[in-house]
């Protein structure tokens, strides 16, 4: 045993091999060109809003995905650090310290870890269902009184500050969208990389222990309480730093950045995303936020679609986008992923259909209830149309009976699809 | 005096309010360990459902019929969506009923559109049952309290003293030695969830016409409702009663008698700052408690949750 170990311990690799550090070279890279290829002021702003999404769900996949516990309240963190970073801003202006602007986030997200500091001191006794009642509740509190504590949270119209005080850092002023994009850049993926290492530090990996099988943990000499609290606090803290990077880049900070709704958002995106690996709320705070700029622009009713989405990816898909790419993980080794390309397109394709047709007829529906009065003409999918005639309705309600019905005709062919490219060639597992 | 008991009934009829939705709530919890986020949203659905039933048939028939076709709503959502989740464990199932009160929000909206619902009190109803030293109390109050006590009545009665109570009760606590003596487990639970949302329509139909019927009526009266379970003890039916009444008086009584904390900072010998604008504690001089009446409940939860976090009534082992 003692023979192993040492072995193990000598012929140890190193830490840092090309292929650990790969995905965040191409991170880096990945960062530094975007603005270059999308240099519209506009799709700066979508992304320093992805990337504020992107740190703030990553943290709160530390709580969820890594430790299993599931808070109703996150965003007070996030937003008691923006609150904190702009008072810190407005302050630095009134009495002139030299602290520069890209320090700015650090306040915040150490008051975020100084905030889960005491509340994790009582809420963290216990993982699942009173963990996330307790957080709904501190979450409740803080948010009411951030219209009554007028002073620090600014009542209703919240509070406003200026990021281009003081002294250039280096020659750049965060004038520019540009310059803020960099800043934030930056923070994303130094803390990416430190929640990364996070989750392989001893705590991290008890983190998991604690989630799957508390009692065993504790078995083993492991206070399960404390482990939820470091990792509550560590959450915390990353949390701040996203809520300084929101005061940076908006320079306002409201009420709204810390009630439920908020709260309520970033599980969505973070499920959605999926729980079970690092990259999933990447993926969640990505798409999630191109479908909040596109959607939302095309459409009044894509909170509708997106609670769809959300509840039909709990029911069939509870690993997230992230979990149905990682399905595909041993095709992929086994060379049959073409294989699958064909049964898919069959059951996809109806499917997609019969998706646009179900959001056709409600569009329909919907204008057809709540328009203006003598307000008959509509636009869908570049046509434009009376919604009062009944022939767009019928070739909506067709399309999605039909889309389905093919759908649900080949998706038997699909599972054995995928069945037989999980199997090695020439024998069964 | 007078207004001690105008304000005990107010504050009785808040309390019971919240207690018809937090007795379905525990009841589900107790039984099968998932606190419904969605409950509110049944309530919701239950004053819509009324809404429009009475506006072609009247009323009575929506306050008998609406949380019929709620109960089965969520018998249905038991049914196929989260015996569906269950398997994942209890956080995925929390996870989707929070979806569920999303989705209900969206669809309430998509079909009643974002405005509030002309939903009266019947027209028999309507008159002032009695004054006290001046303050007219309606009789749709009366209404509301004696229909959560008869509620209430039934319920402990059909719990505690019938057959399909003593299966419940039995389920609740050996679930696979209820199943071993040949009960179907599974249906009990689809009933009991049925059952409680059932009664958070109920709630919805009776509270409608007066709290109002728009669709943020489910948020607003639903992390209360958690809040009540959490005081009373998670799972316990006597806990949800006192809590429910202990917010209800709580808060009524504090809207309406406006104690100021300058008076009360200023008896234990604090003096005011000179300068109030500029005060780092000027908000702590100027609150008042009806302005803080909506958050007391939440200081209360966090102050059970620090000195005793299994609640009020709670089993140490909960």
């Amino acid at each position: 045993m003692t023979d192993t170990t040492q072995k193990a311990a000598l012929s140890r690799p190193p830490i840092i091999t090309l292929s650990n550090a790969m995905p965040w070279i191409v991170a880096t890279v990945f960062l530094a060109l975007m603005p270059v290829i999308f240099p519209s002021n506009s799709a700066i702003t979508i992304m320093n809003q992805m990337a504020i999404t992107i740190i703030f769900a990553l943290a709160y996949n530390m709580l969820l995905g890594q430790g299993g516990m599931l808070s109703f309240g996150h965003a007070v963190y996030m937003g008691v650090g923006g609150f904190v970073c702009v008072h810190v801003m407005n302050y630095v202006e009134d009495f002139g310290v030299p602290l520069p602007l890209p320090v700015l986030p650090l306040f915040g997200g150490l008051f975020g870890m100084g905030l889960a500091l005491i509340v994790g001191s009582f809420s963290t006794r216990k993982a699942g269902t009173v963990f996330a009642m307790i957080s709904l509740g501190v979450g409740e509190l803080i948010a009411a009184c951030s219209v009554i504590i007028v002073a620090f949270f600014g009542g209703e119209e919240g509070i406003s500050g200026d990021r281009t005080y003081g002294l250039p850092v280096f020659g750049v002023e965060f004038l520019q969208q540009i310059d803020v994009y960099y800043l934030i850049a930056f923070w994303l993926l130094l803390s990416a990389l430190l929640m990364y290492l996070f989750s392989r530090t001893p705590i991290g990996r008890m983190a998991n222990a604690v989630r799957d099988n508390p009692e065993r943990a504790e078995f083993l000499g492991y206070s399960a309480r404390w482990v939820r609290f470091y990792s509550f606090v560590a959450s915390g803290f990353f949390a701040g730093i996203a809520g300084g990077l929101f005061a940076i880049n908006y320079e306002i900070v409201t009420e709204e950045n810390l009630n439920l709704a908020q709260s309520g958002t970033i599980l969505l995106i973070t499920f959605l995303g999926g729980v079970g690996f690092f990259f999933g709320p990447i993926l969640g705070a990505i798409l999630f936020t191109l479908l909040q700029t596109v959607l939302s622009l095309q459409t009044e009713l894509w909170a509708l679609y997106l609670g769809a989405l959300f509840v039909v990816t709990v029911m069939f898909f509870p690993g997230g986008l992230a979990g149905l790419i990682m399905m595909h993980t041993m095709p992929l080794k086994f060379g049959k992923l073409g294989s699958l390309v064909g049964p898919y397109l069959k059951t996809l394709v109806p499917g997609a259909i019969g998706i646009l047709g179900l959001a056709a007829a409600l569009e329909i529906v919907f204008h057809l209830r709540h328009a203006a009065l003598g307000d008959s003409e509509m636009t869908l999918f570049w046509t434009t149309f009376d919604s009062h005639s009944v022939a767009p309705l019928a070739i909506a309600v067709i399309a999605a009976v039909g889309g389905f019905w093919l759908a649900k005709r080949a998706a038997p062919g699909m599972a054995e699809a995928y069945h037989a490219a999980n199997t090695p060639r020439g024998g069964s597992v | 005096m007078d207004l001690i008991l105008v304000n005990l009934i107010d504050g009785l009829v808040t309390g019971l309010l919240l207690f018809m939705l937090s007795a379905g709530l525990t009841l589900i919890f107790s039984m099968m360990g998932v606190l419904n986020f969605a409950h509110a949203s049944f309530y919701m659905l239950g004053a819509y459902f009324a809404y429009q039933i009475s506006l072609f048939l009247g009323f009575w028939v929506g306050l008998l019929v609406a949380p019929i076709i709620v109960g089965v709503a969520g018998a249905g959502v038991e049914r196929y969506g989260l015996r569906r989740v269950h398997q994942y464990g209890h956080v995925p199932e929390l996870i989707f009923t929070f979806g569920l009160a999303l989705l209900i929000e969206e669809v309430v909206q998509f079909i009643w559109g974002k405005s509030q619902m002309a939903y009266e009190i019947p027209e028999v109803l309507e008159f002032t049952a009695f004054a006290i030293a001046g303050n007219s109390i309606p009789a749709y109050k009366i209404f509301m309290i004696f229909m959560s006590v008869a509620i209430f009545i039934v319920l402990l009665y059909v719990l505690t003293r019938t057959r399909v109570g003593m299966i419940i009760q039995a389920a609740l606590s050996y679930p696979k030695t209820v199943e071993a003596l040949g009960h179907n487990v599974p249906l009990v639970f689809m009933g009991v969830f049925g059952v409680g949302t059932a009664l958070a329509g109920v709630a919805g139909v009776i509270a409608g016409p007066v709290l109002g019927t728009f669709p943020g009526m489910a948020i607003v009266l639903g992390s209360i409702v958690f809040v009540t379970i959490v005081i009373g003890g998670l799972g316990s039916l006597w806990g949800a009663l006192v809590a429910s009444l202990l917010i209800g008086w709580i808060t009524t009584f504090a809207k309406s008698y406006n104690i100021e904390m300058a008076n009360i900072l200023t008896g234990i010998g604090i003096s005011p700052p000179e300068n109030m604008s500029e005060s780092m504690f000027r908000d702590l001089w100027t609150v008042t408690s009806p302005q803080i009446a909506d958050i007391l409940p939440y200081i209360l939860m966090v102050l059970i949750l620090v000195f005793r976090p299994y609640g009020l009534f709670g089993k140490r082992d909960a």
